[in-house]
């Protein structure tokens, strides 16, 4: 019985995982194809030269990496300060006002977000453009950092902020040296996890973008024309470098919890 | 160095907190070297009076005075009062060394003082050699006295304990509590102490503060409020304790009742005169014979789980708690195990001789 219930959720688990990476797993095998078709010929790096020689690629990999670098860091400064603003809050109905606000674009679907954006730049008479794309992938970058940090601001034992005043630190400094070595990990993941948003953002991007090329919209309008196994190589690049940042978060709290239970042992 | 002397003064103090006052005009003085423990049931606001006198509360009316200075509104970095909390509050991200150092680094002390003191403190809370442990490594106990060497080593006026044995088990409890009364009497500072433990006030204060929804219900030594109640409501959350006076021979062994016990307790001079505390529940019926001491029972109440009694030993009157029946009139022994007897000081506040 439970022998059998065991083996049920094992082929569950199997089937669930191939339908997942299957597919990536064929795009990862046919980026090293050598012809273009969907038959196996032979294994070659031609792909990825021509990816690294496709100036227009090139240009919007370039534009992307910037568009993430400055919308990850501004979110991640913006959504930790609104996070440990909040959480000194006093009033708490504004409290969970501002929670259930900020959660909004999270749980909104990508398609409204891009839309309303787009309305608000052409309100603002803003054209699309560099700016708009800027703008807009912080917006949807600071609920995930704010919803990192707060836990962490949560778990900290409230004493902690008077102790340092108690010792001594005026209030910028209390956070400085207290506050904030508490809350790192959660910038951190925050700060990952929006970097990673904005890398893969295309709905939201496509509506803001006006002219601008990013790497999603390159892709797209690649694809609409022909399907180069370019992509293939372009996407797998992209599946590495997620599944780096993915392993180096995972990695960095699993060897936190490895070393303290080494220490826990020998105490 | 006069011991009466006022390091702080509360006068008239009142707070609310959502419309509901805490604090209802406490006035209270408080001495150099003077240990002052507030004393009360959770909630009759002895965290709101510390955290006053600690600057992380402003009093809705009221004053503050620190040496004769008005400071409600000094904030708490710029009082020389330092906070031993509730939870140890002891920063994660350092380790004990660190943690001990952090008041020193702010006010930029030269590396090797700081080195120097931080060996000091750590020797005083007997931690040597743990300097390079990690905080949230260390048993309660020692996360413990790494709170108080981090408040102590700043050399505060004033030290300020809101309930810092709380967590801790009975036996590291009590051993703390000495630890505690030696730190205070070597060092000399003035103890602000916090408790709902009233033998734990009893046996460790020069001053008792017992407070009441919000109002000071007296102020006494521990044998003035437990000889003296000055009201209803100090003898009942008080008066439950045995308290007979005694004589300390030497460390662990303690005369009384005419007979001597072994104790757990050290640090007072040859044959000092003592205060003994011991709870009803503590004491044990135990039968008549000349291995304990003996007495007769005078009276008997059921108290629902069990039976309070007196008993008579020579002209002391025994309070006993026991879930078992013991009729009017008979003879019993009396079993005290070392653990339970608490020692006091027979003094009045400050000195170390009385
Ligand atoms: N910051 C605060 N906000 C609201 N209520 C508070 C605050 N601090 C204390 N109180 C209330 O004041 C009362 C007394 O608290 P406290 O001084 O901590 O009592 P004690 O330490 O004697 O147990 C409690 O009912 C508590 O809920
Ligand atoms: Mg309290």
């Amino acid at each position: 019985m439970t022998k059998g219930r065991r083996k049920l959720s094992g082929v569950y688990i199997a089937l669930m995982l191939l339908f997942l990476y299957l597919p990536i797993f064929v795009l990862i095998v046919f980026s090293f194809n050598s012809s273009k078709g969907y038959s196996w010929t032979g294994f070659s790096w031609k792909w990825y030269k021509e990816l690294f020689s496709n100036e227009l690629i090139l240009h919007s990999l370039k534009n992307t990496l910037i568009i993430a670098a400055i919308a990850s860091v501004a979110s991640t400064v913006l959504g930790a300060a609104a996070a440990v603003g909040v959480f000194s809050m006093k009033n708490k109905t504004l409290k969970g006002a501002i929670n259930n606000v900020t959660n909004l674009p999270l749980v909104s679907p990508e398609i409204v977000m891009g839309i309303s954006l787009m309305l608000l730049f052409s309100f603002a008479r803003m054209s699309g453009g560099f700016l708009s794309l800027v703008i807009s992938h912080i917006s949807f970058c600071v609920p995930s950092v704010y919803f990192s940090v707060l836990p962490k601001l949560r778990q900290m034992n409230g004493n902690l902020y008077e102790a340092a005043l108690d010792l001594g630190c005026t209030p910028p400094r209390a956070f400085m040296k207290v506050v904030l070595p508490e809350i790192m990990p959660g910038i951190i993941t925050g700060f990952l996890m929006a970097f990673t948003y904005s890398l893969d953002d295309f709905v939201v991007s496509y509506f803001t973008a006006g002219n601008v090329q990013t790497l999603s919209i390159t892709i797209y309008s690649m694809v609409k024309k022909r399907v180069s196994p370019e992509i293939n190589a372009l996407s797998t690049i992209l599946f590495v470098v997620v599944l780096m940042i993915l392993l180096v978060t995972n990695v960095r709290s699993i060897k936190k919890e490895r070393a303290k239970e080494k220490k826990m042992m020998k105490i | 160095m006069d011991q009466n002397k006022k390091v702080f003064e509360l006068k008239k103090i009142a707070k609310s907190f959502d419309g509901e006052q805490i604090l209802k005009g406490i006035d209270l003085d408080i001495h150099e070297k003077e240990f002052v423990t507030l004393l009360g049931p959770s909630g009759c606001g002895k965290t709101t009076t510390l955290r006053i006198i600690g600057g992380f509360v402003t009093p809705d009316s009221g004053d503050v005075l620190f040496l004769g200075k008005r400071i409600n509104d000094i904030p708490p970095y710029k009082r020389k009062v330092n906070t031993v909390f509730q939870k140890y509050a002891l920063f994660p991200h350092l380790d004990v060394f660190e943690n001990v150092a952090f008041g020193l680094r702010l006010v930029k002390t030269p590396e090797k003082e700081i080195v120097q003191r931080v060996r000091e403190m750590l020797a005083l809370v007997n931690l040597s050699g743990f300097e390079s442990r990690r905080v949230d490594l260390l048993s309660g106990g020692q996360q413990q006295r790494v709170a108080i060497a981090r408040a102590l080593v700043n050399r505060p006026n004033v030290l300020l304990l809101d309930e810092p044995l709380g967590a801790l088990d009975l036996k590291l409890r009590k051993e703390m509590q000495i630890e505690l009364k030696r730190i205070q009497q070597s060092l000399g500072i003035t103890f602000v102490y916090v408790t709902h433990d009233q033998e734990e006030a009893l046996t460790m204060s020069d001053t008792v503060v017992v407070m009441n929804e919000g109002r000071i219900q007296q102020i006494g030594t521990p044998q003035d409020i437990y000889n003296e109640p000055a009201n209803a409501f100090t003898a009942s959350f008080i008066g439950e304790s045995n308290i007979i006076s005694g004589i300390m021979h030497r460390d662990r062994l303690v005369e009384f009742a005419g007979r001597n016990y072994e104790c757990v307790d050290g640090g007072f001079a040859k044959d000092e005169p003592v205060d003994i505390v011991v709870r009803p529940e503590d004491v044990e019926i135990a039968p008549a014979t000349s291995e304990f001491l003996c007495g007769t029972v005078k009276d008997v109440i059921f108290k629902g789980v069990h039976y309070e009694m007196h008993v008579a030993c020579n002209d002391f009157m025994w309070r006993v708690q026991s879930t078992d029946f013991t009729p009017v009139g008979a003879e019993v022994g009396l079993r005290i195990t070392p653990e339970d007897i608490h020692i006091m000081h027979r003094t009045t506040y400050g000195g170390e001789k009385g």
